[in-house]
């Protein structure tokens, strides 16, 4: 086994055995996310109105905080895979790849665990009038 | 890891000529980018404004998507901003839309024929575009027109 090259010290380990999660969970969260945003966007557009005395009751029903929960777990789990891909095939050097994976992981686990709050936060103590 | 830039490599995009097939695929994920970043955060902001209460929505419908008749200039700006943001997030989600039914599709082995992926490649930018107007009209005869 050599140690020069990258496919040298590789070779003949085997696979890592999970070669294939990645690749499932994205078209798990895809197909969430189609169903979901067609909820979203048949959902607004079947509102009456924008208003916050609208909107704010629509977002406080079970039937639709509990989706829009799922959403946002399915877009962020999404996004994290997605833009996984994009930064391992355009950010070369390894630290900065590192630093970018970072901060990739903390917006999207801090912005989904944001949402998700609101959302349940607004459902749990009702609409405020 | 140490590499001679002098070493051969394959040939890579900038000898292939254009098609939509090519054009769809970095489209998929430029789109995907704006989605994750503004489309998240706005509607983030948006879900913020509503569970906050009036006094929220309304700063949030002030910035975003008008301040009416006594507008400043800064929320007469940002109304445009916002505005063109949400007809960029609104094409890139029906083009990421159609564009992954696509993927979906070929992920079970379908469409790889060469004249059967042009035609899809098309029909998805065809579709985004479609999509992407009658939402925008649709908005605009129902809120902008006071």
């Amino acid at each position: 086994m050599g140690n020069g090259t990258g496919i040298g010290r590789v070779r003949g380990l085997g696979s890592a055995k999970h070669g294939g999660k990645h690749w499932i969970d994205q078209r798990l969260t895809a197909v969430g996310n189609l169903l979901l945003t067609s909820w979203l966007v048949i959902s607004l557009l079947v509102l009456p109105n924008m208003e916050h005395e609208t909107v704010a009751a629509w977002l406080a029903q079970p039937s639709v905080a509990v989706p829009m929960i799922l959403m946002l777990i399915s877009i962020f789990w999404h996004v994290r895979l997605g833009l996984q891909v994009l930064i391992e095939d355009y950010v070369h050097e390894d630290g900065n790849k590192f630093a970018v994976l970072t901060i990739l992981n903390f917006y999207v686990l801090g912005a989904a665990a944001f949402g998700i709050f609101m959302v349940a936060k607004h459902a749990f103590t009702g609409a405020p009038a | 890891m140490a590499q001679n830039p002098n070493r051969p490599i394959s040939p890579h995009l900038g000898v292939y000529k254009w098609g939509p097939h090519m054009a769809i695929s970095i489209m998929h994920r430029a789109t995907g980018f704006v989605l994750a970043t503004a489309g998240m955060i706005t509607l983030l902001w948006w879900i913020y404004a509503i569970a906050s209460g009036p006094e929220a929505y309304a700063s949030f419908q002030t910035y975003v998507v008008s301040a009416g008749a006594e507008a400043t200039t800064l929320q007469t700006g940002t109304n445009w901003f916002f505005r063109l943001v949400a007809l960029g997030v609104t094409w890139s989600f029906f083009q990421h839309f159609f564009s992954g039914i696509r993927h979906l599709l070929m992920d079970m082995g379908a469409g790889y024929e060469l004249t059967t992926n042009k035609t899809w490649s098309l029909l998805v930018f065809i579709a985004a575009v479609t999509a992407t107007g009658i939402t925008a009209l649709l908005v605009a005869s129902r809120y902008m027109g006071n």
